[in-house]
C-alpha cells in the first residue's frame, strides 16, 4: 500500500453518522448512501427540478424574483449557521437594482465545536447546495458566487469542486443557464484553519486573500460585502433547504416544523451518547426524542448537561433541556441558543470545570486579536478557569470570572467575544457548586474524568 | 520561525505548479488575484511541506502583492507550516466534543507510540504530532487530520497503531 491508500482506510464512511434510518422526515439527507452524490443521482432524486420550475422549464410560467423571495419568507426558513436570521428577509435586503456586480457567498466554514453537518451535506449531497445557491442568485440578481469551505475538510472541498464541474457541464451553472437570460458563476474556496472565518465579515476578508479579521458593522455585507460590493451570505444548510421549499411551497415547509420555526434542522449530536452523528428532524421535536435517536446517554449513565447549539451557546442542565423542544424559540426561552444545532451531550461523570477549561482555551486560541476586550479577556478567562481546575483558584475568582465575561460581551467588533463569555457565564450559573468545590477543596467534585 | 527578510530570493515554480496556481486565480475577477493566496499557499505546502520565506516571496511576485501580505496570511491561519515538519503531520483534535470521546487519549497514545511530545517531530523525520482545535468532524471522534488533507475518523488506539504501522511500512521503515 502506498501512503494514500493507507490513509484512505481511515476515511469516514458516513454510515454511522449520516446514512441511518434515524432521521425524521429528512429533506436534505434523504436517500443518501455515500455513493449517490453525483449529478445523475441527484437528478433522479428530483434534483434541479426547483431550478427548472423557477426558470419555467417545466412547462409552467416560472417564478419571478419576488415570488421566490416571497416563498422563502413564507417557509419560515431561518439561517442554519447559528444566528437564525430569517432567510427570506435577508434576501430582500439585497439591493437588486444595484447596477454593478453583486456576490453570493456560502458559509461552509464549519468550525463551531460540535458542528459537523455541513461536511456531510457537501460530501454526500453537494448538488443540493449548488441548486440552492443558483436559486438564491436568481432571486437576488447575482452573477457571481463562492462557497468558502472549512480548510480542515479538504476532501469535501475536492468533492464540491467535482460537483461544480458536473453542474457546469450540465448547463446549470455558467452563462445563460438552461437557455434563459440568467447567468451565474460559482466557485469553491477554502480556509486553512481559523475559527474566526466562520464570522461572515472575517470570511469575506479571507476570500479577499487577507487575514480573517472581522469588519465593523455597519456597513453590512448587503451594502458593502465581498470586494466592497453588495453580498448575501448564507450557511450551507440554509441553501440546502431552498430546493425543497421551491418544489413543495413555503407553507409545506413551515408546516413540517412549528410556527416561526419552519422545516427540518440537522442536529450534530456529539459527546456522551451511544450513537454520535447527524440527525435531521423537524424543528420542534422534543430533545428527549433526539437523545433517544442518538441511542441515549452512553454506557447507561445519567444525563448531566447539554450544550445545545455549539460550544458558544450556554450550557443547560439535564432537567431544563429534557423539557425543551429543539427549535430556536424553545432553546432561547430556556436561556441558551439553538445556534448551529450542535448538541454536545455531557454525562454525570464529567467535571464541568474541566469542560469549561477546554472551551476557554479554544476561544483564547482562536481570538483574532483585533479587539482588546476579546484578545486580553479570552486569555484572562482561560488562565482563571485553568487555575481553578488545577486547584489553585481563589474564592474571589468566581466573581471576577463573571465580571471579565460581562466586560467582554458587547464590546467587540464580532461575536467571538460573546461566544467566549457566554459558556463561562452559563457554566457558573448552572454549575457554580462544582467551581466552588474546586476552589475550596482543591480537587474535583466528580470522581475521575474518564 | 520564518520571517520577512530583506533580499530574500523569490522561488520560481515548475510549470505544473504554475498550472495549479492558474486554476485558482481563474476563479476570481482579474483585479482580485490576491484572493487565490490561500489556495496557492496550500498547494505550495502540499508540494514542499512548508512555506519558506523564498516561497512566500515567489507567491507574492506571482500574485502581485507584498510579501508581507502573504506572510500575514501564512501566520494568521493555523494550518500553514512556518517551518519544516515531518513527512506526515498528524493533527489530533482535542476540543471538548472530541475530549468527551477519547481525543485526549488518542493524542497521549500517539505520544507514547511515537516517543515524542505534541509539537515534536520523530527522529526519523516521518511524523510531526500536533494538538488541534475543532476539525469539524465531531461525530467521528476521535479524529485526526493527516497532512492537512486526509481526515481519519474513529481513531481508537488500535486504529492509530495500524495507521502508524502502515505508514511506516509504506515508507519502508516498518
Amino acid at each position: 500500500m502506498n501512503a494514500n491508500q493507507v490513509l484512505q482506510q481511515f476515511a469516514a464512511s458516513g454510515v454511522e453518522t449520516c446514512f441511518h434510518d434515524r432521521h425524521i422526515n429528512p429533506q436534505i439527507y434523504a436517500g443518501l448512501d455515500g455513493k449517490n452524490w453525483s449529478i445523475k443521482d441527484y437528478e433522479a432524486r428530483g434534483g434541479y427540478s426547483a431550478l427548472r420550475k423557477i426558470l419555467g422549464q417545466d412547462g409552467s410560467e416560472g417564478l419571478s424574483q419576488d415570488q421566490v423571495i416571497a416563498t422563502v419568507k413564507e417557509s419560515g426558513l431561518r439561517g442554519r449557521g447559528g444566528a437564525g436570521f430569517p432567510t427570506g428577509l435577508k434576501w430582500s435586503f439585497m439591493p437588486r437594482q444595484f447596477p454593478g456586480v453583486k456576490h453570493l457567498v456560502c458559509n461552509s466554514d464549519e468550525g463551531e465545536p460540535g458542528t459537523c453537518k455541513d461536511r456531510e451535506i457537501l460530501m454526500h449531497n453537494p448538488h443540493i447546495v449548488i441548486e440552492g445557491m443558483i436559486i438564491a442568485a436568481y432571486a437576488m440578481g447575482i452573477p457571481l458566487g463562492y462557497n468558502y469551505i472549512h480548510g480542515e475538510i479538504f476532501e469535501v472541498y475536492e468533492r464540491f469542486e467535482a460537483a461544480l464541474e458536473e453542474a457546469r457541464a450540465a448547463g446549470y451553472l455558467g452563462d445563460n443557464i438552461m437557455g434563459s437570460s440568467f447567468s451565474f458563476q460559482l466557485h469553491a474556496a477554502h480556509g486553512f484553519g481559523a475559527y474566526i472565518c466562520g464570522e461572515e465579515t472575517a470570511l469575506l476578508e479571507s476570500l479577499e486573500g487577507k487575514k480573517g479579521q472581522p469588519r465593523f458593522k455597519p456597513p453590512f455585507p448587503a451594502s458593502f460585502g465581498l470586494y466592497g460590493k453588495p453580498t448575501t451570505i448564507n450557511n450551507t444548510e440554509t441553501f440546502a433547504a431552498v430546493p425543497w421549499i421551491i418544489r413543495n411551497g413555503g407553507l409545506a415547509y413551515l408546516e413540517c416544523g412549528k410556527p416561526n420555526n419552519g422545516g427540518t434542522k440537522i442536529f450534530s449530536v456529539s459527546g456522551d451518547v451511544e450513537r454520535p452523528g447527524n440527525y435531521e428532524i423537524p424543528l420542534g421535536t422534543p430533545f428527549a426524542k433526539l437523545l433517544e435517536l442518538a441511542g441515549g446517554v452512553r454506557k447507561g449513565r445519567k444525563l448531566k448537561a447539554v450544550i445545545p447549539g455549539g460550544s458558544s451557546s450556554p450550557v443547560l442542565p439535564a432537567d431544563i433541556i429534557m423539557n425543551c423542544t429543539m427549535d430556536y424559540d424553545s432553546i432561547a426561552k430556556a436561556g441558551s441558543m439553538l445556534g448551529s444545532g450542535a448538541v454536545i451531550v455531557i454525562d454525570d461523570t464529567r467535571c464541568m470545570v474541566k469542560s469549561l477549561q477546554r472551551l476557554s482555551y479554544f476561544y483564547m486560541h482562536e481570538s483574532c486579536g483585533q479587539c482588546t476586550p476579546c484578545r486580553e479577556g479570552t486569555g484572562w478567562l482561560w488562565r482563571m478557569v485553568d487555575r481553578i481546575e488545577r486547584g489553585e483558584g481563589k474564592p474571589s475568582d468566581l466573581a471576577l470570572l463573571d465580571n471579565v465575561a460581562e466586560n467582554i460581551m458587547g464590546r467587540t467588533i464580532c461575536a467571538l467575544g460573546d461566544a467566549a463569555a457566554m459558556p463561562v457565564r452559563g457554566m457558573i450559573k448552572h454549575f457554580r457548586h462544582e467551581f466552588e468545590h474546586h476552589i475550596e477543596h482543591k480537587t474535583c467534585a466528580v470522581p475521575a474524568y474518564v | 520561525m520564518s520571517s520577512i527578510k530583506q533580499g530574500v530570493q523569490a522561488q520560481s515554480f515548475s510549470e505544473a505548479t504554475l498550472a495549479r496556481f492558474a486554476r485558482e486565480v481563474a476563479k476570481y475577477p482579474a483585479e482580485q488575484k490576491q484572493s487565490a493566496v490561500m489556495a496557492i499557499l496550500s498547494i505550495v505546502q502540499q508540494e514542499q511541506g512548508w512555506l519558506s520565506p523564498e516561497a512566500e516571496q515567489g507567491i507574492a511576485e506571482y500574485l502581485g502583492m507584498p510579501a508581507m501580505a502573504v506572510h500575514e496570511v501564512t501566520t494568521f491561519y493555523n494550518m500553514y507550516n512556518q517551518q519544516p515538519v515531518g513527512k506526515y503531520k498528524l493533527n489530533v483534535c482535542t476540543n471538548l466534543p472530541c475530549v468527551l470521546r477519547d481525543g485526549q487519549k488518542a493524542l497521549a497514545h500517539l505520544e507514547h507510540k511515537l516517543g515524542i511530545q505534541m509539537g515534536e517531530t520523530s527522529a526519523d523525520g516521518l511524523f510531526t504530532l500536533q494538538q488541534s482545535e475543532c476539525l469539524g468532524a465531531c461525530a467521528d471522534s476521535p479524529v485526526m487530520l493527516v497532512n492537512d488533507r486526509h481526515m481519519c475518523s474513529f481513531m481508537s488506539n488500535s486504529r492509530l497503531d495500524q495507521l502508524i504501522d502502515d505508514l511506516r511500512a509504506a515508507e519502508g521503515k516498518a
